[in-house]
């Protein structure tokens, strides 16, 4: 059981990794929290403790913009990140992820379009919520993509693989194309303002924005992490999968619905961050085990710690400005990526 | 014990398979041969539940094969793929485990992972039960999915064995290896329905022999009553010569040009 125990102590020190990656990315920025005042600080708003000397900004610091932010990182990391694990699972190849459904593309078509013409059409939306408009209209768009391509790749009640990944295609093309109309009738301030977005920043974080994406991203994660057995068995093939008792055509559906709700509710927050859900998962099924029960919890630990660390340097890389974190994650995750290739073709020479 | 009755299968208006009537006994091995395009593998499928019939009945151990889901089905049934090639390098320990799926809801009981480690024991794999799959060879591979089929049906008499082309691909010793498990599989009492294209393979090991030609049966019995030379000429369009060699209980098709 060597491995067996390789598993559960990599668990531990991803758990470890994500809490020390949360730790030190709130501690560091362009105000420093020293360990002793984040430690005061958590004892006085948690346990009513009153202790005394902690600097008030560092304190404002901390409760208005470090710890949203950090928090909102893990979340996504981990949504995203599990979310990329499932679909690789369910499509029984490791380069898919959420944003090859089209699912991404999606809603940050219909993002770029709120930008763009939101004021004048959808004027009753931003009246009726406000700073959330944006967010509801990419979260709109995530779940029409989704509705848009469950009923084309389904037929009999079965979801054929090829055609989703075909139907993925079409719609990437597509939300290519009117994302591009859009961006060429937009004014340089929107211009802006949709570069940022399609880039991806946790720059809006707050605690209102937690609070609309907190229960999305615990639908996601709690309800996706029971599907390590069934992931497993259909990596044997579907019909393999049905031989064991698994009902092949439920657990595409439920994976497609989830996926839609995790990915929807953070590129809504965050806009568009490639490459956590593709690498993360394929990180760890190489080098630890491709085993789906391991690989699931493991996804949304990594994640969500891999996430909060790219967004510490994405903020202090360039202070005082910022750098989009779709650009870091890019950026770190495709000389990772490469390798990971490289690795495997050598492995397959050797065979 | 499977009992299948007046099964009819179309796709569209062509039949694929025309009022197939038979039964595979407990303790007993099955073969189902025939030439390409016969419908071998889409009667495997109506019995594993992938396709439905409208007409006929098939009978699993005395249950309607309609009335068992999915689920109730994998705890007793089991069913060995063609050997392929495998998209997830799993250890060949959770390979097999994966047969124990249908017994357990998210982690292995203790029993579980002794009838795994037993299965591979059987099929000579428990030494490489922590190297991955992928480093194995094409028949090293088999074996531990046929270890993998065997733990999920290990501790149940009555279980159902169907096998779809089980050794195509496979060498000389590895297909025998395959079938002497089959084989000793079938005498402690489950029934096993197997597809064959070798004549010969099936002749050495089935107990009864059905011959499938475009959704037909050509004929349906012990191996030594029913590989006549003219039965296979008119299934196969290819002149045979059977050999029949004292020292074997069964014949050998020899094909002649």
């Amino acid at each position: 059981m060597t491995l067996q125990r390789k598993k559960r102590i990599s668990i531990i020190s991803l758990l470890i990794f994500l809490l020390c990656s949360c730790i030190f990315s709130i501690c560091v920025g362009a105000v420093e929290i020293p360990l002793k005042n984040l430690l005061k600080i958590l004892g006085n708003s948690i346990f009513q403790l009153e202790l005394t000397g902690i600097p008030k900004q560092q304190e404002s610091v901390f409760l208005a913009i470090r710890a949203p932010r950090v928090l909102l990182g893990a979340l996504i990391g981990s949504t995203l990140s599990i979310t990329g694990c499932s679909v690789q699972g369910m499509f029984r190849n490791p380069l898919a992820e959420p944003g090859l459904i089209g699912v991404s593309s999606g809603a940050s078509m219909f993002a770029v379009m709120f930008i763009v013409i939101g004021h004048s059409v959808f004027n009753g939306l931003t009246l009726m919520f406000g700073y959330y408009a944006l967010s509801i209209a990419s979260f709109v768009g995530a779940l029409l993509t989704t509705w848009l391509l469950y009923k084309f790749s389904v037929s009999n009640g079965k979801a054929d693989i090829s055609s989703l990944l075909l139907m993925g295609i079409a719609i990437n093309a597509l939300a290519i194309a009117f994302t591009g109309i859009f961006t060429y009738m937009a004014t340089d301030d929107q211009l802006r303002t949709i570069t940022f977005w399609s880039l991806g920043s946790l720059g809006g974080a707050n605690w209102k924005t937690i609070m609309v994406i907190l229960p999305f991203s615990i639908i996601c994660i709690t309800c996706l992490l029971p599907f390590g057995k069934a992931l497993n068995a259909i990596a044997l093939g579907e019909s393999q999968a049905e031989h064991l008792g698994m009902d092949v055509k439920k657990i595409n559906k439920y994976i497609i619905i989830l996926s839609a709700i995790g990915v929807g509710a953070s590129v809504a927050m965050a806009g568009i961050i490639g490459f956590i859900a593709l690498l993360v998962p394929h990180l760890l099924r190489i080098s630890i085990s491709a085993d789906h029960k391991f690989l699931l919890p493991a996804s949304a630990l990594f994640g969500g710690g891999l996430l909060v660390l790219a967004d510490l340097v994405a903020r202090t890389i360039v202070i005082p400005a910022e750098l989009p974190i779709g650009i870091l994650t890019a950026f770190m995750g495709v000389p990772m990526f490469i390798m990971i290739i490289l690795k495997n073709k050598k492995e397959r020479q050797n065979l | 014990m499977i009992e299948v009755s007046g099964l009819n299968y179309y796709v569209g208006n062509r039949t694929l398979l025309k009022d197939i009537n038979f039964r595979a006994n407990k303790s007993e091995i099955l073969a189902i041969i025939g030439p390409n395009g016969a419908g071998k593998s889409t009667l495997l499928k109506l019995l594993s539940k992938q396709l439905r019939s409208k007409d006929g009945t098939i009978n699993i151990n005395g249950f309607d094969l309609k009335r068992l889901d999915l689920k109730n089905l994998s705890k007793f049934r089991a069913v060995l793929p063609q050997s392929n090639y495998l998209n997830i390098n799993l250890t060949v320990f959770d390979i097999a485990l994966m047969g124990r799926y249908p017994h357990f809801k998210s982690n292995p009981n203790n029993i579980d992972i002794e009838i795994t480690e037993y299965a591979l024991k059987e099929m000579g794999m428990l030494h490489f039960k922590n190297r991955l799959i992928h480093n194995l060879s094409g028949g090293e591979q088999q074996r531990v999915q046929l270890a993998r089929v065997l733990a999920q049906i290990y501790d149940d008499p009555t279980g159902i064995l169907l096998m779809d082309e089980p050794i195509t691909g496979l060498d000389l010793q590895y297909q025998q290896v395959i079938l002497e498990k089959a084989k000793s599989l079938a005498g402690t009492g489950v029934t096993v329905l197997c597809v064959l294209h070798d004549i010969n393979l099936a002749a050495q090991y089935a107990d009864k022999i059905m011959i499938l030609k475009q959704g037909n049966i050509m004929g349906y019995g012990g191996p030594q009553d029913i590989l006549s030379e003219e039965l296979i000429f008119n299934t196969y369009h290819t002149r045979v010569k059977r050999i029949q060699d004292q020292s074997l209980g069964y014949p050998v098709i020899m094909p002649v040009s």
